[in-house]
């Protein structure tokens, strides 16, 4: 047979020449793709004419980068990983290191002490950025997807309209404090109580849906929020927004009011700025975000928390093991839409304005994308997913050096999308079920021992 | 009447204007293994969905303990410690084994769980060597188990198996039949399955009916009817498996 004959040398020359070849494919497929594309521009020059624009230099560069791109996967990055595949398939089972076992205790510590930190490297003023721009918005869609993985990561309830909740959240706050002029204290527990009877009114009609369907239909749920919000300008001032809405105050304690007679600074004799009260937002939205995992976590190990996870396994299942799926359904979205209530009233306390263009579908889609890449039902997967995608897209805008590259006209975060897109398919490709993407078990017979059926995927037999 | 544990009366159920069962008559006393052999489609399943109540009858009665639950919700005679390991087995895939036999327990809120499980884990030592692996990561034979396991774990009143035979090796399925007969005989469980594989059925259960097109044609004693020689005729030709 002549495959038995083959020496590693002969199969190494083979790997080469298939390389070299498969290279070359790529690099042809990418020519006739981006010939027109790239290669070609329409413009128009000073007399308004429309002129073509060739880019042969360019188009080059793609070319080459597709060519030698294949070259590499095939010829090394692909034997590499399948080297490491089959050492790792023979190397016994390690205990995680230190670093991997605390890794929820030492995030949770070093963003404690990151406004600190940023304070003193950045300054008060050169703070703000990654406090604000970074902490807080990494924060904001932490806590959104840790809720919205109740109710699909959890229960299984694919919801494409969860950006409803955050909305109704943040108008009870910016409605009832500019109306009624109730301090943020008392007004984010009930926004989340709306959120959660909005979660309840959704969930009833779509208890018979599953999948698809249900997916349309709050699809739906999450457009009509949006478009009340908009023509109802009586009550929401339509396309305008809200603008105005008051900050939050420590407790009631100190305000951050400039014109208030508690105001922070002032009280404590400290030159005015802005950066306390962004360090003050941090610091709550850090809070939330973590009654929202200490909260999930405890929920999972009670009745109803298993419930859900049952639910999502197996509807039938459930109902024949005497488990109401209704009242399950029902308490899945509720809890969900509450802490979605809870992440808009904190966005309304943080930017001062709430307009309908806040929350239209791209935001539900992006939460959902954080959900599934994280690995549904894993917190820290999650939380990883976002760092990595909202904190992403903010570096985006820092990336300053790009312009050197592709010309003044560049505007990097106009990629955003296109950069989330691949680095969703790349990451879907590389690990299928998301960043953590085995569920953990929450009940043990006497302690947990690491079993070979946690690290297999599951099957049918 | 008082020993009449189960009691399905002139029931019938239809899948839209398909009629699935026709009149079915069906008692299974307390204490008793009972089963219902027929070919496929001719409506086993559905009578144990429909004593379930997903679908309910249209027309008759089910009565359980002289309480009739014909238009009860699935969860609610559940709850009445009907337990089913219903057909296709329907474990939670990615939950581990214990987790699965936790979800059994739900109704008593896990207030008898350490007991049942040991009880559960000496029926079948095979779950106890599996118990922190994923459900769907076990075998068909393991996940048949852990369905009548997990159904166990509501200390049901009556039992109702949906075809627990199949798929599975001849071995595996003596190895369960012998579980649900000391069952039966050892904490006196009234057990109700339904079944292709008639020889073991018969074999196992005190009393036996034959479906045919959603209606019981004939009934009688397990020995009785393995005895038959119209239903030798029709489901034990071929050999006993």
């Amino acid at each position: 047979m002549a495959n038995m004959t083959n020496t590693p040398e002969s199969a190494g020359s083979n790997l080469m020449a298939r390389a070299l070849r498969e290279g070359f494919y790529a690099g042809l497929v990418a020519l006739g793709l981006f010939v027109l594309f790239v290669g070609l521009k329409t413009d128009q020059n000073i007399l308004n004419e429309l002129i073509l624009v060739q880019r042969w230099g360019l188009l080059a560069i793609f070319v080459v980068i597709a060519a030698v791109g294949r070259f590499l996967s095939v010829a090394f990055i692909r034997p590499y990983l399948a080297e490491r595949k089959a050492e790792k398939a023979a190397a016994p089972v390690k205990d995680a290191n230190f670093f991997v076992r605390n890794f929820s205790m030492i995030a949770i510590a070093v963003l404690i002490v990151y406004p600190p930190i940023m304070v003193g490297l950045f300054g008060f003023q050169g703070s703000l950025k990654w406090v604000d721009n970074f902490g807080i918005q990494i924060l904001i869609y932490v806590m959104l997807a840790w809720g919205l993985n109740i109710v699909v990561g959890l229960a299984g309830l694919l919801d494409l309209g969860y950006v409803a909740f955050y909305a109704v959240g943040a108008y009870s706050y910016a409605l009832l404090s500019s109306h009624f002029g109730l301090s943020f204290w008392i007004l984010l527990p009930m926004a989340g109580i709306f959120a959660a009877l909005w979660g309840v009114i959704l969930g009833f009609p779509v208890l018979r849906l599953k999948g698809d369907y249900l997916a349309i239909v709050t699809l739906a749920f999450g457009e009509i929020i949006r478009l009340v919000l908009i023509n109802w300008t009586a009550v929401t001032k339509g396309t305008f927004g809200i603008s105005g809405i008051a900050k939050a105050s420590v407790f009631g304690i100190w305000s951050f009011d400039v014109s208030a007679t508690n105001n922070f600074a002032k009280v404590f004799g400290l030159p005015m700025s802005s950066s306390y009260y962004k360090i003050f937002l941090f610091y709550l939205i850090l809070a939330l975000c973590l009654l929202t995992a200490f909260v999930t976590i405890r929920l999972r190990r009670m009745p109803i928390g298993r419930a859900w996870e049952a639910l999502r396994e197996d509807e039938i299942a459930c109902r024949s093991l005497g488990i109401n799926t209704v009242t399950t359904k029902l308490t899945a979205f509720a809890t969900g839409a509450m802490f979605g209530g809870f992440a808009g009233s904190f966005f309304a306390v943080r930017q001062g304005f709430v307009s309908p263009e806040s929350f239209v579908f791209l935001e539900s889609a992006i939460i959902l994308a954080i959900v599934v890449l994280g690995g549904m039902g894993s917190l820290i997967g999650i939380a990883i997913a976002a760092t990595l995608m909202i904190g992403g897209t903010e570096l985006l805008r820092e990336m300053e050096f790009l312009k050197h590259i592709f010309g003044p006209d560049f505007t990097p975060e106009l990629y955003r999308m296109l950069i989330f897109g691949l680095a969703m398919i790349i990451v879907m490709v590389w690990k299928p079920r998301g960043f953590v993407g085995s569920r953990e078990p929450t009940a043990f017979l006497r302690e947990r021992k690491s079993v070979s059926g946690s690290f297999t995927k599951e099957g049918h037999g | 009447m008082s020993d009449n544990l189960l009691h399905v009366k002139d029931v019938e159920t239809y899948y839209g204007n398909i009629r699935a069962l026709g009149g079915v008559e069906v008692e299974v006393k307390r204490g008793e293994i009972v089963c219902m052999i027929g070919a496929n489609g001719a409506g086993k399943s559905t009578l144990m969905m429909t004593i379930c109540g997903s679908p309910q009858a249209r027309t008759g009665s089910v009565t359980f303990e002289g309480q009739d639950i014909t238009r009860m919700p699935t969860h609610e005679i559940a709850r009445l410690r009907i337990a089913q390991s219903p057909e296709g087995r329907r474990i939670f895939p990615r939950m581990t084994v214990y987790e699965n036999l936790q979800m059994g327990a739900s109704l008593d809120n896990l207030k008898y769980f350490n007991e049942d499980v040991e009880k559960i884990f000496t029926l079948f030592p095979r779950l106890k060597e599996r118990q922190s692996q994923r459900g769907g990561t076990l075998s068909g034979g393991e996940q048949q188990m852990l369905s009548i396991g997990r159904a166990l774990m509501a200390r049901p009143k009556l039992l109702l198996l949906d075809e627990p035979s199949l798929g599975l090796a001849p071995l595996i399925v003596k190895g369960i039949f012998a579980a649900i007969k000391k069952l039966n005989e050892e904490e006196g469980l009234t057990v109700f399955l339904v079944e292709q594989n008639a020889f073991a059925a018969l074999k196992l259960s005190h009393r036996g009916y034959v479906m045919v097109n959603g209606k019981v044609t004939m009934s009688g004693s397990g020995r009785e009817l393995l005895a038959n020689p119209e239903v030798r005729a029709a489901y034990l030709e071929g050999g006993h498996h």
